[in-house]
């Protein structure tokens, strides 16, 4: 049967191969999961159903002798102005099916990125700048509620004893930690050797939503355990065996939205993990049907510190969305020990696309009202604020601490350190990188040793370049940069902008 | 041991019963209790027993693990919120979202419940947690179930009180909702199917029933010689068919 949909053959991509460099080893039929690269033996020839590649670029990096090249398809519809080819397609594609797009990875519409219309400033002759390779710089970073004071005893000896019970505290060795990605969406390699990492570098990795696996509850206690609203896995020793709990409300991708891992990806080891029968859907709704209000938030936070005996912080992840200043103090009032802010920019597993790409605000923006409103209600110090959701590279996070934030979680940006190309089909299971797919064949494409190094390295990597830009502005500890919004200067923003971001323009 | 609960905070009093518990209490009796939350929050020990003289507040039994839990009033919402294991026996009604997440153990309210209750209950091989509701449930019963038994009696109901509200088991697509009596159809979700138990499911539901009797002194008899219904989910994947991706569409044409 040969028939197919017209604007099917509108495809994305080409796989381009020069023949005369191709050896037949094959490579390229292994290792696309897409069903775009077949052999025909009786011919001898390698060839491509172009409309099924997705862009990955996999058989490219494996090719040993660089005979493929995967190549946007230049025949497509007259570029229009308004009609973007992508609204195209979409059409072309909804028209054909009545269905919701479902798309992965995170909004890649080019709204303004304000991480780039802001500038960092440094020291020259009046104070002087700090050499990070010789001299002391922190980067360390507590996390939890520090209280507005602390009150001290004096000991029958005469010595001072601390009186105030201070909060319980995560103590990060760098403020960039893993963000959620549940198994399920991402497979056990990827999550151990991001469990690895963390506690390699002194950090914390994020569960998601999936439960913990048991092969990963040696790494719990750098582990943060998330509670959403299909409380998947949820138990008394996961809240346990954490460092901290997270309270999922929403997610910087899809606002609003809940989520579906689909049954065919529900195997034995994830309904072991998640507490759900095989094959199920496993179902995240939108609301936590026990949370109506910030009252019903301060009961599930708190049924989450009395369970765990007052001693682990717990964070509410929040999407950025327009009332977030006050959605965000409330959060605060509830009790909640860290607020997790997720910008529109933030990745996922799967999402429609419609409300990836148009729902909820930057989380620059995000940042800078949350710490103001905060501040300006004086209850800053009773929580700490973790940003994530379009966290690019170490000056993002100078960026994102300078705007307000504590620390900041990774999440796409860990996922291109193991491999992905952001080719957005995360959501078809099918990752030829093997990260985002349980396919057993395909998740032995990510060796935990191996990624956990690379994994480790671009932590290490940012670390030492916030280091640098630290010392620049003579500043020795991260401390020191939270909220230092006057170490920023705006460029090429309007004036309200500017003033929302509470950072003056360049040459104020 | 009994504690009295007048006037105390729930922290406090959470403290204590954390307290005695590890001191090798298994028995405590809760007197005078007046809307503390929280009360068994993550309780671990099979052998451990609390009796609850008084209302207990919202939340109770939330991730509990093992314990057993008898009311001899009523109890507000949330309770056995996310429970792993244990029993909860509540003479009086019980509130909204009971049993939220529930994934093991069993919880048997004598009386009515509110909405949005047994939401989200799931199970996990021998893990089946049973709810047991002796008066009428509110809307929403049993919404997202993906596991798990939900059994329904509507005992003692005033004339024309419906037995469930609306949306009925909607979102369903795992586990089994038995109720005694007929179901009004248009209160189920669309997710649902309705039908005669199987001979095979008859048993569990007696010896559920008979248990639930025992506990409340109720008359067995009487509660079994009414037919039940069974609601079941149509699919264990409702929503599959709702999306679609471009790759999906392209590959397959």
């Amino acid at each position: 049967m040969l028939y197919k949909k017209p604007q099917i053959q509108y495809y994305p991509y080409i796989v381009q191969r020069d023949d005369y460099k191709c050896v037949r080893c094959l490579g390229c039929v292994e290792q696309c999961s897409y069903d775009a690269t077949f052999y025909d033996e009786e011919l001898d020839v390698i060839w491509n159903k172009h409309e099924a590649c997705v862009g990955c670029k996999r058989c490219e990096a494996m090719c040993p002798t660089d005979a493929i090249k995967i190549v946007p398809n230049p025949s497509r519809p007259y570029e229009h102005g308004s009609w973007k080819w992508d609204l195209v397609m979409d059409a072309y594609l909804q028209a054909n099916t009545g269905s919701i797009i479902i798309t992965g990875i995170g909004n890649d519409k080019p709204y303004r990125v304000y991480f780039d219309h802001l500038l960092i400033d440094a020291c020259q002759v009046t104070n002087p700048s700090i050499d990070p390779l010789r001299e002391p710089m922190e980067l360390r970073t507590f996390l939890g509620r520090k209280g507005q004071r602390i009150e001290l005893d004096e000991t029958v000896d005469g010595n001072l004893a601390l009186k105030t019970r201070l909060a319980p505290q995560l103590q990060l060795e760098t403020p960039i930690m893993f963000s959620a990605m549940s198994y399920g969406s991402i497979n056990l390699n990827f999550q151990e050797s991001m469990a690895r990492a963390a506690v390699q570098l002194g950090t914390y990795w994020n569960t998601g939503e999936g439960g913990l696996h048991k092969r990963l509850y040696p790494y719990a206690g750098s582990g943060i355990v998330q509670v959403a609203s299909g409380r998947f896995g949820v138990s008394r020793d996961y809240l346990k065996a954490a460092a901290a709990v997270e309270i999922k409300i929403g997610q910087g991708a899809k606002p609003g939205i809940g989520g579906h891992l689909p049954g065919e990806k529900v195997n034995a080891d994830i309904a072991e993990t998640r507490m759900i029968p095989r094959g199920s859907d496993a179902i995240s709704p939108a609301p936590h049907h026990d949370i109506y209000s910030i009252e019903d938030l301060r009961q599930l936070i708190y049924a989450i510190k009395e369970a765990t005996r007052y001693e682990k912080p717990v964070f509410v992840k929040i999407a950025a969305v327009h009332n977030i200043a006050a959605i965000a103090s409330g959060v605060a009032r509830a009790g909640a020990d860290v607020i997790v802010l997720d910008g529109f920019r933030g990745g996922t597993g799967a999402a429609p696309k419609v409300v990836r790409d148009h729902v909820g605000i930057p989380v620059e923006v995000a940042i800078a009202v949350v710490d103001k409103r905060l501040r300006d209600e004086g209850m800053r110090n009773e929580v700490s604020i973790v940003a994530t959701g379009g966290i690019r590279s170490s000056a993002d996070v100078i960026k994102a601490i300078a705007l307000g934030a504590d620390a900041i979680y990774i999440a796409t940006a860990a996922m291109l350190a193991i491999g992905c190309t952001l080719c957005q089909t995360c959501n078809t299971g099918r990752c030829a990188w093997g990260i985002t797919t349980n396919d057993p064949r395909l998740a032995r494409r990510q060796n935990p040793e191996i990624a956990t190094e690379q994994l480790a390295n671009l932590v290490k990597g940012w670390s030492h370049e916030m280091k640098e830009m630290l010392g620049a502005m003579g500043i020795n500890s991260i401390e020191s940069l939270k909220g230092n919004r006057l170490r920023l200067r705006t460029i090429g923003l309007s004036e309200k902008e500017s003033e929302i971001l509470g950072v003056l323009p360049a040459g104020m | 041991m009994e504690i009295d609960a007048a006037s105390v905070h729930y922290r406090d009093l959470n403290n204590e019963i954390n307290r005695v518990i590890k001191e090798g209490e298994r028995h405590i009796i809760l007197k005078n209790v007046n809307g503390q939350r929280y009360i068994g929050a993550g309780l671990q020990g099979e052998d451990v027993r609390i009796d609850i003289y008084g209302v207990p507040g919202n939340d109770m039994a939330v991730f509990m693990d093992g314990p057993t839990i008898e009311v001899f009033d009523n109890a507000q919402d949330g309770v056995g919120n996310t429970m792993n294991a244990g029993r909860i026996y509540i003479h009086g009604h019980a509130g909204d979202v009971c049993g939220y997440g529930m994934r093991g153990g069993k919880l048997y309210v004598r009386g009515d419940v509110g909405y949005r209750v047994g939401i989200h209950m799931k199970a996990y091989m021998e893990k089946v947690p049973v709810l047991i509701v002796g008066g009428t449930a509110g809307h929403f019963l049993g919404e997202y179930m993906s596991g798990g038994i939900i059994i329904l009696l509507g005992l003692e109901r005033r004339p024309g009180q419906p037995l469930a509200g609306d949306y009925l088991g909607t979102g369903m697509h795992g586990g089994a909702i038995f109720v005694r009596g007929e179901v009004d159809n248009r209160r189920v979700g669309k997710e649902v199917g309705i039908e005669k138990p199987d001979d095979a499911e008859y048993p569990m539901l007696k010896k559920e029933l008979a248990e639930f009797a025992k506990v409340f002194h109720l008359n067995y008899d009487e509660i079994i010689s009414t037919p039940f219904v069974k609601l079941y989910p149509k699919t264990h994947r409702p929503y599959g068919p709702l999306y679609n991706s471009r790759w999906f569409w392209q590959r397959g044409g």
